[in-house]
């Protein structure tokens, strides 16, 4: 496969030939900081395009077809027109906290979304405990969207933020027990380590019942955590108007906008990496052609290719499953998923303690 | 220290990730309080209730039952923090690994039987 790090070595050379070597640390930081905000925002697009255009061809409607081409600049036009828009000062709120949540949203989604594995060499963050710490840094979005809701002053955004806050960390809870399901398999939580570990075959199909277990667990906790139907409760918008953003105009309720999409692609390419094997090719042991013409696929392909097709079985979730109560909601958490996860994790350890994984 | 793109550490990146997401927010908030219109209109600044007007304080003590959870996550969570050094080495423990932290497993399972046969899971 073609190695992404071949093009950041020779370019970090030849900026080392010509500067200092701290200058050309700033400069590769300003560029990967550039990349990284490129990267973000055309991919918020690219997901509310998706999203739109699939919920359409759900209900058997077209979505937007009138600016561009099948409606392609719809999403920039929107986003530009959000940019445009008034944003109101409000009284009787706390100015600070409700100037603070959507730095907390963004910067969750950020961080977290530079630890992904893009391609072959192309990993911004690389610790060793990188699924740890991506699990600490979106568990941060939380904190954004409960001081949204409380430094509104308003009831509706009270009961949104309150009724988030309890969704998302627990089923952050059962998002971690799955990934670490497939850290017991894996033994490093390193992203990097975690993917090279799926050459000969990614961690869904190593994993016996037990990783697709917690696939399932994953996809069913990830689209929890992200706010999205049917688990969509903190904005029901027939009951709590829009839930924790209501009092939020134009870009600054863009920014939540922004980080629910990234969301989105983040849960998805953790999927992907978790269980899918990041930005590895499919291949099947033996079938040597069908191998090499998998390893022609570049890698961001492959990893691209994962996340959407993750992310469009979560947006088909939206439009398949009626809305969830609230108590329904924790009951399934917590009553399901949390102790079939923990049992899960138990059987995923007698398998690999005994040997018995592929 | 783990090296990433550019052989820059991890750490630094990082950082360049958190500054991005801050530059991000402040360059997008600039430019829509350049380029937005501003007008003044005293009903603007009401909270947004669908009309009626407000009654009370917004900012009030709230239901219990989403503090119950929050202590339960929280139980659960550090139990994460400990499980995931485990769940990582877990492979060269062998069984003996498996069977300690069993011990500590099944008493947080009899922590969250306890807690649901108290109700505390059950939203009321």
């Amino acid at each position: 496969m073609f190695d992404f790090g071949s093009i950041t070595t020779w370019f970090d050379n030849l900026l080392e030939s010509v500067m200092p070597a701290w200058a050309a640390t700033v400069i590769e930081c300003v560029i990967i900081g550039v990349v990284l905000l490129l990267v973000y925002a055309l991919l918020a697009i690219f997901y509310i395009f998706y999203e739109r255009k699939l919920c359409a061809w759900f209900q058997c409607r077209l979505g937007p077809m009138r600016v561009g081409p099948w409606g392609i600049l719809q999403v920039f036009a929107d986003m530009f027109k959000i940019l445009i828009k008034e944003l109101i000062r409000l009284e009787n709120i706390d100015r600070f906290l409700f100037a603070l949540a959507p730095y907390l949203v963004i910067i969750a989604s950020v961080v977290s979304f530079a630890v992904l594995p893009w391609g072959n060499g192309l990993q911004v963050i690389d610790f060793n405990i990188g699924v740890f710490f991506m699990i600490a840094a979106s568990s941060l979005g939380v904190l954004g969207i409960l001081l949204a809701g409380w430094s509104s002053n308003n009831k509706y955004t009270l009961i949104g933020a309150m009724r988030s806050g309890a969704q998302m960390i627990s089923y952050e809870l059962s998002v971690g027990l799955s990934i670490m399901t497939i850290v017991v398999l894996a033994g490093t939580m390193s992203v990097s380590e975690l993917v090279a570990a799926q050459a000969d075959g990614w961690f869904l199909f190593k994993g016996h019942i037990s990783a697709v277990i917690a696939f399932i667990i994953y996809l069913i906790a990830a689209t929890g955590e992200t706010n999205r139907g049917p688990f969509d409760l903190p904005e029901a918008e027939h009951e709590l108007t829009a839930g924790y953003h209501t009092e939020y105009s134009g870009i600054h309720f863009g920014f939540f906008y922004l980080a629910e999409y990234l969301n989105l692609f983040i849960v998805s390419g953790i999927a992907s990496l978790m269980f899918l094997g990041g930005w590895m090719p499919l291949h099947v042991p033996g079938w040597d052609g069908f191998n090499m013409i998998m390893d022609y696929i570049p890698s961001v392909v492959w990893f691209l290719g994962k996340a959407f097709f993750i992310s469009f079985i979560i947006i088909w979730f939206k439009w398949s499953f009626p809305r969830v109560r609230i108590d329904q909601l924790l009951a399934l958490e917590w009553k399901y998923l949390m102790p079939i996860g923990l049992f899960n994790l138990v059987l995923m350890t007698l398998l690999v303690v005994y040997g018995l994984h592929f | 220290m783990e090296l990433s793109v550019f052989g820059i550490q991890s750490t630094t990146l990082m950082v360049v990730a958190l500054l991005t997401g801050i530059g991000l927010v402040a360059a997008a908030l600039i430019i829509a309080r350049l380029i937005s219109p501003r007008s003044f209109s005293l009903q603007k600044g009401e909270p947004y209730e669908c009309g009626v007007e407000t009654r009370g304080e917004s900012m009030v003590q709230f239901k219990v039952g989403y503090y119950l959870f929050a202590i339960l996550f929280l139980m659960f969570d550090v139990e994460t923090v400990f499980l995931f050094p485990w769940a990582a080495v877990c492979r060269s423990l062998g069984p003996n690994g498996l069977l300690s932290v069993l011990v500590f497993l099944v008493v947080l399972i009899l922590g969250l039987a306890y807690a649901w046969r108290k109700g505390a899971l059950q939203w009321k």
